[in-house]
């Protein structure tokens, strides 16, 4: 379609309002030309008979009332996808930035993508080994899920999905890969993944989709579609193994809440607009295993929690929807702990089904339980030594408090190259449950017990 | 007026506006566009009519028409509801996945219900009788535990002229035909049509006076719910409310279970098809899946459908309670549709109350609720439809307007708290904030059904736990060491109440469905221990003595050593304590 439109009426942070469009579509992409050589790409987002709305993706510097063109494409926004994007590097919008030449697409996609009719899910149960004891043993991670890692600012939560990411790979096949979304992190972020990947040897099984925090802000809206469209592709179509990695969620909500308040929006909780919780499960629901395809999507969404609050909305609306949630705690880190894995906020929903006799080892479930039960108890007796000190705490009590110091340095706290089987993950759970009296240990069968407890 | 004057104007997001007056009527379903997606007239007035649509309105265009039905939005009720998955619009989503694979696609256009199956239709009527709005014409076998019963719709009635023989009929064959006061004749199908957003009528509500059994101890003992009655489960993320809606929705004593996924996570709701088909209900012996009707409409669905996904729920449940049966909805979670309600009113540009919400949030909250109810059905048969609804505040903060006004409305509050949740003790039901208003009216059913002694146990247990939280207090300033040994006892009661009898496994076989009878004798077992145990610690006897008999430790664990068919057992536990604290004042 190759009409085209001088002149806009209005503009306002990063929409330009046009008068009269013939035949437009909603959320159709249109080409803007600036003065007659700059191309700018923006989507329709709201249609008042020949008025329409247009959302403009990298900003709306230097466009004047007068200077530019507008030409329709009556097709919504959509990202050339074939096997090639494999080791490939795009900007936020999924155009090359590699320097290494537009690819040649078998297909092109929506980057919208749909929903996924739930009965045509398969219910993940395959758990992947990371190799990290707090997660596998505590928050199992299962091929299909979507488990986020809730930071904060300073913390390693890079390291962390690197290392899963790593470990991840090594246990999987060869039909695995990864999918990178950055959006709105530091260059040297973005580098310091591409190095990690290129050091375990992966990089030509990564595509990386790159809006950097100097690049325009409402690109960062499209980025992790454009991810998540190429890694529907690659698992539904390819039959790959995909895991996801976005960071940082929290900018994208940010860009989001700027795009809502320049349209005029009625605001929700904090700023962000109502549609906030939709919005994430528009992406969020976008992992998972399909009937018809052995491929899966396992995402890794990363964010940071402003100021360190999980009741913040990004943080609260995101562990509404994922399965689950890693959060890393500060304190742990203060001491040292890598990784910094706050255990008792974190979980993993899909872990239940996952893990036991067949998956794991028929005592994962009851161990779990346990460390969680007795970890809980650790922090009861921390607070009242707080009050009344170490030295007058109860035996037991006193059992718990040394539980708690083993359990943050030998359990949780290992290193970056560290990769520990499932079964060193468990037996060191039981050697350190084994340090508590037997009948403290209420969630456990008697059979699990005598076979595994060693007090 | 002609349809084609009604075109598309404006758009944006689920809202599509139509400019100038137009001939359509509130509430009206439209179909918009040439893909002809689903729609409801939301708003009229002399410049604009405004349309929700349920689907995505990506690639719709201004000048598109939009086709009006002359409808309200409204369900197909017949034989095959049940055992089936619907969207929020009750459209059957195996046929979608027929038609557009594994990805939900636009516009898609299929039946609600069946209409080429087959069903052995009975027929209960014979030419000359005279037939009431709610009188039953005719059954067949929907699934294997529920007999499905065609009444004659609410508004018509009248003196049958033409009765079919019984045999096999589909879905939209007529098998009777009524001569109607009016003198017109009306068709009776297997099947018929009712508008989501009206209650279906009744003859009359009557009091609540039966629990509805759950088989989860926290629920039936401490904090019951009545058939027909209505209750809340608020919750932070993680805190299970999922995992207690599908105790519930497994496990509950109604006839048909309809389960709302609104706005949740797909995944659940694959869990939940898979599992309930695995299942068997305990009382009839069939697969649970032939009493139940699962409403999907996942958070990535679109949002006006999410909003409708309730009342189709709700309508359901009615059409069933009109039968004669016990109908119990669970939907989850309240929050999202609340949520679909303040994204469609900020499209509207409406003025917002607490927190973005529209104001008339508080008032859709009570007449979603008010549709629960034990009532007497038009056939005169007793029904009843209970709710129980989760909520989902945002930052686990139940002082939000969603939270409170369903508080307002419900009678039956179980709490989840994250501090339960993150020791892992499930369910997390916070037993100091929750409550039940429907203890005092159920204390007669439990007396007669169960054992006269059942209320008195519940009240003394919630008095232990009582007088826990408040020794807890002490406790957290001074340690329990320096408490007295009476005090002492009471927190391991208490200790024992918490582990031993509120938590409950559910994916323990034993103990995911406990019956009341097994839930009085452990309440039975911890008392007596308790009241054993009081005059030894008067007789200056230390409470480590008491400990040290292990009697404590091993009746944590009845609930998992003692099954529900197995409850002589727990007098072998009764004895043992006795003996073993005899031995201890004997010495």
């Amino acid at each position: 379609m190759e009409i085209t439109q001088k002149g806009l009426q209005q503009i306002n942070g990063s929409l330009v309002v046009v008068e009269g469009v013939e035949d437009p579509q909603y959320e159709e992409m249109v080409e803007i030309e600036v003065d007659g050589g700059e191309k700018k790409i923006g989507r329709i987002v709201r249609i008042d008979g020949e008025r329409v709305v247009v959302q403009v993706f990298e900003g709306t510097r230097g466009i004047s009332m007068t200077n530019v063109k507008i030409r329709k494409t009556g097709k919504p926004m959509e990202i050339p996808l074939s096997p090639e994007i494999l080791g490939r590097v795009f900007d936020g919008l999924g155009r090359p930035k590699d320097g290494l030449g537009e690819i040649y697409p078998t297909c092109r996609k929506d980057v919208n993508g749909g929903p996924i009719n739930p009965v045509s899910r398969v219910y993940p149960k395959n758990y992947i080994n990371t190799g990290i004891s707090s997660i596998d043993a505590l928050t199992t991670l299962i091929r299909g899920q979507k488990l986020p890692i809730f930071s904060v600012s300073g913390l390693k939560h890079n390291e962390l999905a690197v290392q899963i990411v790593r470990q991840a790979s090594i246990a999987d096949n060869d039909d695995f890969a990864i999918v990178f979304a950055a959006m709105g992190v530091k260059n040297d972020v973005a580098e310091y993944f591409r190095k990690s990947f290129e050091e375990s040897n992966v990089l030509n099984r990564v595509v990386m989709y790159l809006n950097l925090s100097n690049d325009p802000i409402i690109e960062r809206i499209i980025t992790p579609r454009c991810a998540l469209t190429a890694a529907e592709y690659l698992a539904y179509e390819l039959g790959m193994q995909i895991l996801v990695v976005m960071t940082d969620m929290t900018s994208y909500a940010e860009a989001l809440r700027e795009f809502s308040s320049s349209k005029g929006e009625i605001p929700g909780r904090k700023g962000y607009p109502g549609y906030l919780y939709s919005d994430f499960a528009s992406l969020y629901e976008r992992a998972g295993i399909i009937k018809t395809s052995k491929g899966s999507v396992t995402q890794i969404p990363i964010l940071t929690m402003p100021n360190d609050d999980i009741t913040n909305p990004i943080p609260d609306l995101t562990g509404y929807i994922t399965e689950g949630q890693i959060v890393l705690d500060r304190s742990l880190d203060g001491r040292g702990v890598y990784p910094p894995i706050g255990i008792l906020s974190s979980l993993s929903r899909l872990m239940k089904d996952g893990i036991g006799a067949g998956y794991t080892r028929e005592d994962h479930s009851s161990l779990a339980n346990q460390l969680f039960a007795a970890y809980a108890k650790v922090q009861d007796a921390k607070s009242l030594a707080g009050v009344i000190g170490e030295d007058e705490l109860s035996a037991t009590d006193k059992l718990y408090i040394k539980f708690g110091r083993e359990f943050d340095s030998r359990f949780i706290n290992q290193g970056f190259y560290e990769n520990r089987s499932i079964e060193e993950t468990l037996d060191l759970g039981w050697e350190l449950l084994s340090l508590l009296p037997r009948k403290e240990l209420d969630r456990v069968d008697e059979e699990i017990l005598n076979k595994y407890y060693k007090g | 007026m002609t349809d084609n004057k009604n075109i598309i104007y404006g758009i944006n997001g689920p809202v599509v506006t139509i400019k100038g007056r137009t001939d359509l009527s509130m509430m009206e379903t439209v179909l918009v566009g040439e893909k002809k997606l689903v729609g409801e007239v939301i708003k009229l007035d002399e410049k604009m009519t405004t349309i929700q649509v349920y689907e995505e309105t990506t690639g719709l265009r201004p000048g598109e028409k939009i086709e009006s039905t002359g409808a309200m939005m409204s369900l197909t009720l017949g034989p095959g509801i049940l055992t089936n998955i619907f969207d929020g619009i009750q459209r059957p989503l195996l046929s979608i996945e027929r038609e557009s694979g594994a990805f939900i696609s636009k516009g898609s256009n299929v039946e609600p219900l069946d209409t080429k199956k087959e069903w052995d239709v009975i027929i209960d009527v014979k030419v000359g009788d005279e037939l009431k709005p709610g009188q039953v014409y005719a059954h067949c076998d929907e699934t294997s535990a529920i007999v499905h019963k065609m009444i004659v719709p609410p508004g018509s009635g009248g003196k049958v002229v033409e009765a079919k023989e019984d045999g096999k009929y589909t879905l939209n064959d007529v098998i009777v035909t009524l001569r109607q006061s009016n003198g017109e004749n009306r068709d009776l199908t297997l099947c018929q049509r009712w508008p989501i957003r009206v209650p279906r009528p009744v003859s009359k509500r009557m009091g609540v006076v039966r629990p509805l059994i759950t088989g989860q101890r926290v629920i039936d003992t401490v904090f019951p719910i009545a058939k027909g009655g209505a209750a809340a489960i608020p919750g932070g993320f993680g805190t299970g409310k999922t995992m207690t809606q599908h105790q519930l929705a497994k496990w509950c004593d109604a006839d048909i279970i309809i389960y709302v996924g609104c706005g949740e996570r797909g995944n659940e709701m694959t869990q939940a098809l898979t599992e309930f088909s695995e299942l068997v209900d305990p009382r009839t012996g069939k697969p649970l899946t032939d009493r139940t009707v699962l409403i999907a409409n996942t958070s990535n669905m679109p949002v006006a459908a999410r909003e409708a996904s309730i009342y189709t729920g709700i309508t359901i449940a009615e059409y069933y309670r009109d039968m004669g049966y016990h109908t119990a909805l669970m939907a989850d979670s309240t929050s999202r549709w609340a949520e679909a309600l303040r994204e469609i009113s900020g499209r509207l540009e409406e003025m917002p109350a607490d927190e973005g919400f529209p104001a008339y949030l508080p008032s859709r909250l009570s007449e979603f609720y008010e549709r629960a109810g034990y009532v007497e059905t038009l056939g005169n048969n007793e029904g009843s439809v209970t709710l129980i609804g989760a909520v989902s505040p945002q930052g686990s903060d139940f002082s939000e307007p969603v939270t409170q006004n369903t508080k307002r409305f419900t009678r039956c509050f179980w709490a989840l708290d994250k501090s339960l949740a993150y020791a892992r003790h499930y369910p997390a039901i916070n037993w100091n904030d929750s409550y039940s208003e429907y203890t005092q009216e159920l204390k007669s059913w439990y007396e007669e059904n169960v054992s006269p002694d059942f209320p008195k146990c519940r009240e003394r247990i919630r008095s232990i736990l009582l007088e826990e939280n408040e020794l807890l207090e002490i406790v957290n300033l001074v340690g329990s060491d320096m408490l007295p040994d009476d005090q002492k006892l009471t927190l391991e009661v208490a200790r024992l109440v918490r582990t031993g009898f509120l938590q409950q496994n559910a994916f323990h076989k034993e103990d995911t469905f406990v019956s009341l009878e097994k839930q009085l004798k452990m309440m039975q077992v911890i008392l007596h221990l308790y009241d054993k145990c009081t005059p030894i610690i008067a007789k200056q006897i230390p409470i480590s003595k008491i400990l040290q008999t292990g009697l404590f430790d091993k009746a944590v664990k009845m609930k998992y050593d003692i099954a529900n068919n197995e409850l002589e057992k727990f007098d072998e536990y009764i004895a043992d304590i006795d003996e073993k604290l005899g031995a201890l004042t004997a010495v």
